[in-house]
């Protein structure tokens, strides 16, 4: 039996090597988690489900595999999932009362991926209802707390997952990005996170918010935690006709590679009014450590960075309509009672299943699809779309990376952007334009403002993940922002001298 | 163009939801509010641009015209609402 009381500030990285070198077992890992959850998770509201029986007894089969000989990397690590991953037998609720009562018949790839690499799944982390949010507050089950400050929101969509995280609730976790839900949070949370290219990753079985959009990526605390991930989750499946049929690289091959000589993009656009100015003084210091890594800062221009989120607002809810138009009572999912006839089951069932804001961007993108409007919102939306594309490609031939904040502010307090949808939507204004393009992005801890995590975004070229993640394991080996815990994820017992 | 509860009601009828009548007005007006940020995009002209449906403009994937998914009827109906004798069941259509 172990007596380390440090497990929870380990990275996944140290807990593989960990059980590799026989110093605690999968299921002395996996019972330290639970634990923790079950002492803190009350307070921060990062997961839905709990899977403590089943996490234990897949946890005593990886320690048995293990001394087989023969596992594979991630055997008896643990971590969580999205509660938007379909997960066979476990409750997968999308955040929504719609989904309360559905526990699906299949796993999404990713899960079976992380199943096969021997993960053990701690349980399902809450998120805006659909991941349609990004504050967490749309959540039927609450908001999640942002453990640097729990008046504040986490972020979202993926707020359970980065909470979990930063609260030390999980070493890792899933989350998908449709505007900037793996990012923004990440920020918000001080963790780390990165949406791949659209296709690198597949969408079976994630629940369908806007598909030509939405992306699944890993969360973690280091860069490095993040490739060992992507390595697990990245991929052509033939289930999913929008994957990318393209080799994976080894995401860890690159980390160590020096930055001599590294361009990096610096947006204007990016840096304008409504960017807090202690945000862009972190971002600011951020650039020029990167530079005393060896890299050059080169100003650049993406002139239609401020048509994204009204571009944004009008292909997400248009694809989010059609998507959320399955559920509809009839094979799972909140059906109404005693419906008077199949109208009133389809009115009643959905105005009930639904929170204000799903209706919302459901009406909205019923709207720019109606007859007579098409052309002049979707059509309109997507032309946009290809200049912003365009933008970027243009970028792209004299830089390898472009950086700036990901989010314009620290986390906010709880009820102040959530009466206002427009103010909401602003705060993706930089995570946006990448879903739009399809590009990778990500974001790093890169220092504090009034004791608030900022993020660093890292926007990559198609398919060149390993780029930024080097980038960022190198900012990560000279910078200590990403191993700094919130004071009250500490528990009595547990003596800890940050992450390693 | 200003929308008012006529067209609220409209695509709320068309969205198949069942709207609240006590926040018609709030629903009214966020719905409009969003609809004044998407209009922005009148101020650029896009003439003569594609449309972009898709990120990386990537071709429709096909497979070979074999089964492979087993029937799995019942295990997709233990999770319906209502089902019996392999049917779902929802309220009478036809008289």
């Amino acid at each position: 039996m172990t007596n380390d009381r440090t497990i929870h500030i380990k990275t996944i990285a140290s807990i593989i090597s960990g059980l590799n070198s026989r110093e605690f077992s999968s299921v002395e890992v996996t019972q330290y988690y639970l634990n923790r959850i079950q002492q803190l998770d009350g307070i921060y509201n990062c997961y839905i489900t709990v899977n403590e029986e089943f996490a234990l007894a897949q946890a005593k089969a990886s320690d048995k595999q293990r001394a087989s000989g023969n596992f594979p990397l991630f055997c008896g690590v643990p971590i969580a999932h999205k509660d938007i991953f379909c997960t066979k037998g476990i409750r997968t609720s999308c955040g929504s009362k719609m989904l309360d009562n559905f526990i699906p018949p299949y796993d999404a790839t990713v899960v079976e991926k992380f199943y096969h690499s021997g993960a053990v799944v701690l349980g399902k982390t809450n998120m805006d209802e659909f991941a349609m949010g990004s504050s967490n507050e749309t959540s039927f089950y609450g908001s999640v707390k942002n453990p640097w400050d729990t008046n504040t929101v986490p972020g979202g969509s993926s707020g359970g997952s980065a909470a979990a995280i930063a609260s030390h609730l999980t070493p890792g976790a899933t989350g998908t990005d449709t505007g900037g839900s793996i990012r923004q949070p990440a920020a918000l949370c001080g963790i780390t996170g990165l949406k791949p290219t659209y296709g690198r990753v597949s969408r079976w079985g994630m629940v369908a918010f806007a598909s030509s959009l939405d992306q699944a990526g890993p969360m973690a605390r280091t860069a490095e935690d993040c490739a060992l991930m992507l390595n697990v989750m990245a991929g052509f499946d033939p289930k999913d006709s929008t994957s990318i049929n393209k080799s994976v690289p080894d995401y860890t091959l690159d980390l160590s590679h020096t930055l001599e000589g590294l361009k990096i993009g610096v947006p204007k656009e990016y840096f304008q009014k409504g960017l807090n100015p202690e945000t862009e003084k972190a971002i600011l210091e951020a650039l020029s450590q990167l530079e005393k890594q060896g890299a050059s800062l080169v100003s650049i221009d993406l002139p239609h960075t401020n048509l994204a989120v009204p571009a944004y607002y009008v292909i997400a809810p248009a694809e989010a309509s059609a998507n959320l138009s399955r559920f509809d009572g009839v094979r799972y999912g909140h059906r109404c009672e005693n419906p008077i006839d199949l109208r009133d089951m389809y009115m009643r069932s959905r105005a009930e299943g639904f929170g204000d804001e799903v209706k919302r961007r459901i009406l909205v993108g019923t709207y720019c699809l109606s007859a007579g409007y098409y052309d002049a919102y979707y059509r309109k939306a997507q032309q946009v779309r290809r200049l912003i594309k365009q933008d970027f490609v243009s970028a792209f031939e004299s830089v390898d990376v472009i950086m700036g904040p990901t989010s314009p502010t620290p986390a906010f307090e709880f009820g102040s952007k959530s009466n206002d949808p427009i103010a909401m939507y602003l705060e993706d204004i930089f995570t946006i334009a990448t879903n739009l393009a399809g590009l990778p992005g990500m974001s790093v801890p890169c220092g504090f403002v009034d004791k608030k995590p900022v993020g660093l975004q890292i926007i990559g070229n198609y398919f060149e993940e390993a780029r930024m993640l080097n980038v960022a394991h190198q900012f990560q080996c000279v910078t200590g922002w990403h191993q700094q815990i919130p004071e009250g994820v500490k528990l009595s017992s547990e003596n800890e001298k940050g992450a390693n | 163009m200003a929308i008012n509860y006529t067209d609220i009601e409209k695509l709320a009828e068309l969205a198949r939801i069942q709207l609240n009548d006590a926040t018609i007005a709030e629903t009214t007006q966020s719905i409009a509010d969003v609809l004044s940020l998407v209009n922005r995009l009148n101020a650029i002209d896009t003439k003569n641009i594609d449309p972009m449906a898709h990120p990386t403009d990537a071709i429709q994937c096909l497979r070979s015209d074999n089964v492979t998914e087993v029937n799995q009827r019942e295990a997709f109906q233990v999770i319906a609402p209502c089902a019996k004798n392999g049917l779902y069941l929802v309220p009478k259509v036809i008289d």
